[in-house]
């Protein structure tokens, strides 16, 4: 496979379908997209088979040097293979998700899908800092448009909020690029990795990069945005948002943050571990008073971010890993529970939990589907989540023993919302006819969330699949940082020795 | 040296000022019905001036004893200058056509190549002399240009308000002159050079503040921009669309050259000022805008802001900042010819054109292409990657954190959020509102074509030009230098 710029094939097929589609009617824009998105996967497994575990750290690599001041440089490590496989793999998901339920201005839709697509992919495979910065920011206008036309009633308002907040946290980081690209005298992102900048600019830069990947995270208190785009974007839309979109501020501070400010990120762990701890509890609080789904579904996915963050900057392997492990589950569990309220979005037009219940009745495949994925974003043994909150928590403890106390208490809240929302929609009486009228599950709804629930269970059964790739980059990675980690507070540490008293006592004399 | 080699130097105003009288001449004889041909006449003209800068009028020198420079620095801006008002010269005929009052008369393409010559002056004096000859010379043409709708009441308003607050900079501009003057002792650049290199004189830091308040009036950046908003809605939008891409470059190739050939010794002086004005345009330009209604007042608080942009670059006073300069208005100008391209697409039924912003509600619908066309025109006009006026943001800032300037780089960027909002609104309109009656359909082939080239340039395809594009336009800087 070597020298066959399998990347840039797979950037460009979702392209040019997405021009093309502009000039279908809407039924050959639906069977394009879906064609495109499924090669797409094709080629990613192709990736996957072909990515040598253990082997080179960035592979699959491509540089032409045609933009003067920065390249095209494309390549990939473990972290985005990973995150590159959750984004193709979704993608159909998402195009299948929309094939009934958007009839407006469909070709237009898809082609933003595309767009989307090509710019996720982007993100993940670039290897030039400026080039990531295209691809990171572009994703901003084929959202803005998705949410502001095909959204809920309050749909201007939130792609307003989403395009601005994301872009004020954005260029902060700009500069902080600009500047580094002249300090070092590169823009390629593997040699920056490599580059020591002074300890006191470190900290500068790690807050210009912060200010943007905690919005797209979002982490507490810049997490706002984040409800009213789940809530008025279309299905596929927050699917998309919560199963990828979400993931560039993770997969940032792991890029940037972690390896080129090893000293900043070691000392300000504190600030991540303090607003990571605040955003479990009470996010999952919110969560837990929501009466519009979607909206209980978003915040729960604040609070898991905030395990990402805390895992990531817990400076182990056990952590990184945990935390890589929650983007991939929370991609997959979190834009199934959107595609679950889609299902029923689609039936009776309203996602206020209150109108449903009972659902169990007339809708048992539904119901059997929808508690699967409950339990998994509950983070039950067996299932995907479990895997990461435990290994994400476990890093934790080591270094901070009251941050990861903290944050396993969202465990019991995420129980108790994810539960509770259960409860409410599933189970109780039918109250009303029109919901005894919802058909259960079609063959096309099955086929979107049976392949979810598959994945889902193979990596909480056998995770091993998911973490070998990244094995060797969080080594890599470790050697980086390890020189920066904040002290632990749960490992034992030595008392002191008891004063010799005979010293004392004979200076005394 | 003998006039051959000095008029060589000069053959594209020569071209320019002969072929404007020629046409003067074929005009007071041919009369209305010549219009067309003059029109076609003068794109040609220009065409020629283009290629007549490829010889020694981009690398001669000194030409008349040192008041006229002809280096690679005024070649690229002519380059840039006369094809946008050879643009805006095509631009007028099907404007002129379907707008009832006004009919199209060959004064215009003449006043235009009168322009084009003098902002060809501006660009090349070395001299405050030569500078004020070229200056005056475009700028009178534009304010007969402005009013060029006679029988419209807004066209002679934006004229005459042109006029008189031109004058007035005009004025600033010359007091300014007069005391470089008066404390160099000589109106060459090169003298004045040494002057401001040497024991500094509250006089000459008093002509500096003067010629620099007069230059931004050219520019319209802030405090100096009043007269933009009204004279931009006023004049009809071929000839907003010439005022808002030539004349810009000539303004800013002048002050660049002005700051740094002849003030070049005074960096630090003028760069309070020109931060300052780059501030205040962007973050000014930023916030007025929110609030317009008309398209073409908001483009015109869109080009405010976007001088504030260009100045960030001239702030870091380098050949790297130089460089972006010319970068960010080669971008520039294609962004704001292209989206008043679509703006003059914009009629009602019968032809008339409609300014509201509110007209082009639900246009993803009635006319997608077009649409799409002027969302990228404003994404671009916003810097939101990956369209190319992404990349003219990037080489001005990149620039200013050479220079070590970081909070004016940082404030500037996070001002650029407040402007994406209000070309957001428009995007908003086109694909988020229901839509309002369909324009007429567009009938003209040209327009059309403009726009998809424009578009085209500003697409992620302008990145393969950024190799090319940025070492001819540091070639063209380190002639400053």
């Amino acid at each position: 496979m070597s020298g066959f710029p399998i990347l840039s094939l797979m950037l460009a097929v979702p392209a040019i379908a997405a021009i093309a589609c502009l000039f279908l009617s809407p039924q050959g824009a639906r069977m394009t997209a879906l064609v495109a998105t499924l090669i797409d996967f094709a080629l990613g497994i192709l990736l996957w088979t072909n990515y040598d575990i253990g082997g080179a750290q960035w592979q699959f690599v491509e540089y032409q040097p045609v933009f003067g001041r920065f390249a095209w440089a494309l390549g990939i490590d473990g972290f985005a293979l990973l995150l590159i496989m959750l984004s193709v793999f979704l993608m159909p998901i998402c195009i299948g998700a929309s094939w009934r339920s958007v009839t407006n201005r469909v070709p237009e839709y898809m082609a933003a899908f595309l767009f989307t697509e090509v710019l996720m992919i982007g993100t993940f495979a670039a290897q030039d800092l400026f080039l990531f910065y295209i691809f990171f920011e572009a994703g901003l206008i084929p959202m803005f448009l998705i949410i502001g036309i095909w959204g809920g009633v309050n749909r201007i308002y939130a792609s307003y909020k989403f395009f601005l907040y994301t872009l004020l946290g954005s260029v902060v980081m700009f500069i902080a690029m600009l500047y580094m690209a002249r300090a070092a005298g590169t823009t390629r992102i593997p040699e920056l990795m490599a580059y020591d900048f002074p300890a006191h600019v470190q900290t500068w830069l790690w807050l210009a990069f912060f200010a943007s990947f905690a919005v797209k995270m979002p982490m507490w208190p810049v997490h706002t945005w984040l409800p009213d785009a789940h809530v008025q974007a279309p299905t596929a839309g927050s699917v998309i948002l919560a199963g990828v979109l979400l993931k560039l501020g993770g997969y940032g501070f792991l890029r940037f943050s972690l390896p080129m400010f090893p000293e900043a990120s070691g000392q300000l762990t504190w600030l991540i571990f303090l607003l990571s701890g605040i955003a479990v509890v009470y996010t999952s609080l919110v969560a837990l008073v929501q009466s519009d789904m979607k909206k209980l579904i978003a915040y729960s996915s604040v609070a898991h971010m905030a395990i990402v963050t805390i895992g990531l900057y817990a400076f182990n392997r056990q952590g990184i890993e945990g935390a890589m492990i929650m983007m991939l589950s929370h991609g997959l569990v979190s834009g199934a529970l959107f595609l679950c309220v889609g299902v029923i979005y689609d039936r009776l037009h309203t996602r206020e939990i209150a109108r449903y219940g009972g659902l169990a009745i007339n809708m048992p495949r539904y119901a059997l589907f929808f508690l699967f994925f409950t339990m998994a974003s509950i983070g039950l043994p067996g299932t995907s989540g479990f895997v990461a909150e435990f290994l994400s928590l476990m890093g934790t403890y080591q270094v901070s023993t009251w941050t990861a106390l903290i944050c396993t208490t969202g465990i019991i809240l995420g129980a108790a919302y994810m539960l509770y929302l259960y409860r409410r929609v599933v189970f109780g009486e039918i109250k009303s006819d029109d919901v005894r009228e919802m058909q259960d599950l079609s063959g096309r709804e099955l086929w979107l969330l049976a392949p979810v629930a598959a994945v889902a269970l193979w990596m909480g059964v056998y995770p091993e699949s998911f973490m070998a790739p990244m094995r060797k980059d969080v080594g890599v990675l470790l050697a980086r940082i390890d020189r920066a980690a904040p002290p632990s507070d749960s490992k034992p540490t030595a008392g002191k020795p008891a004063a010799p008293v005979h010293a004392a006592a004979e200076g005394a004399h | 040296m003998d006039y051959a080699a000095n008029l060589a130097m000069t053959l594209p105003e020569v071209i320019l000022g002969v072929g404007a009288i020629v046409l003067m001449l074929v005009a007071a004889w041919g009369g209305q019905g010549s219009t067309r041909a003059i029109s076609w006449a003068a794109v040609a003209i220009l065409a020629g001036a283009c290629v007549a800068v490829a010889g020694p009028a981009s690398g001669g020198g000194m030409a008349f004893d040192g008041l006229y420079r002809a280096d690679a620095f005024a070649g690229f801006a002519k380059l840039l200058m006369f094809p946008a008002a050879a643009i805006a010269i095509l631009m007028a005929p099907g404007f002129f056509q379907r707008t009832s009052g006004d009919d199209l008369r060959p004064e215009y393409p003449v006043l235009i190549l009168l322009s084009a010559a003098g902002m060809g002056i501006m660009v090349s004096a070395a001299d405050l002399l030569t500078l004020y000859v070229g200056l005056e010379l475009q700028s009178l043409a534009a304010y007969v240009l402005a009013s060029f709708m006679r029988r419209d009441t807004r066209s002679a308003e934006a004229g005459l308000k042109y006029f008189v607050l031109g004058a007035l900079a005009s004025g600033i501009l010359l007091y300014g002159i007069s005391l470089v003057y008066g404390f160099a002792g000589t109106t060459l650049f090169d003298g004045i050079a040494q002057a401001y290199a040497g024991p500094r004189s509250l006089g000459l830091l008093f002509g500096l503040v003067f010629v620099f308040a007069g230059l931004a009036f050219k520019i319209s950046a802030v405090p100096f921009h009043m007269w933009t908003p009204d004279v931009y809605e006023g004049a009809p939008t071929p000839v907003t669309a010439f005022f808002a891409s030539a004349p810009k470059v000539a303004a800013m190739g002048l002050a660049v050259r002005v700051a740094v050939e002849a003030m070049g010794p005074a960096t630090d002086q003028w760069r309070q000022i020109v931060i300052f004005a780059a501030l205040a345009s962007i973050i000014l330009g930023a916030v007025a805008a929110v609030g317009q209604t008309n398209i073409k007042r908001l483009l015109a608080y869109s080009s405010i802001n976007n001088v504030g942009f260009a100045l960030i670059g001239l702030a870091a006073g380098t050949p790297t900042g130089v460089s972006a300069v010319l970068v960010y208005l080669t971008i520039y100008v294609v962004m704001t010819l292209g989206s008043f391209l679509v703006v003059l697409q914009m009629r009602d039924a019968d032809g008339q054109p409609v300014e509201s912003i509110a007209a082009l509600s639900g246009l993803s619908r009635t006319r997608p292409g077009l649409a799409f066309a002027l969302m990228m025109f404003m994404l671009s006009l916003a810097g939101i990657p990956p369209l190319f006026g992404f990349y003219a943001k990037f080489a001005v800032f990149d620039a200013a954190i050479a220079a070590g300037l970081f909070p004016l780089a940082v404030i500037g960027y996070v001002a650029s959020v407040i402007g994406a909002y209000y070309y957001l609104r428009v995007v908003k309109t086109m694909y988020f509102d229901e839509p309002a009656p369909a324009f007429g359909a567009g009938d003209s082939k040209l327009e059309g074509g403009l726009i998809v080239v424009t578009a085209a340039f500003i697409s992620p395809l302008g990145y393969l030009l950024i190799a090319p594009l940025s070492a001819w336009t540091m070639a063209a800087a380190q002639a400053l230098f």
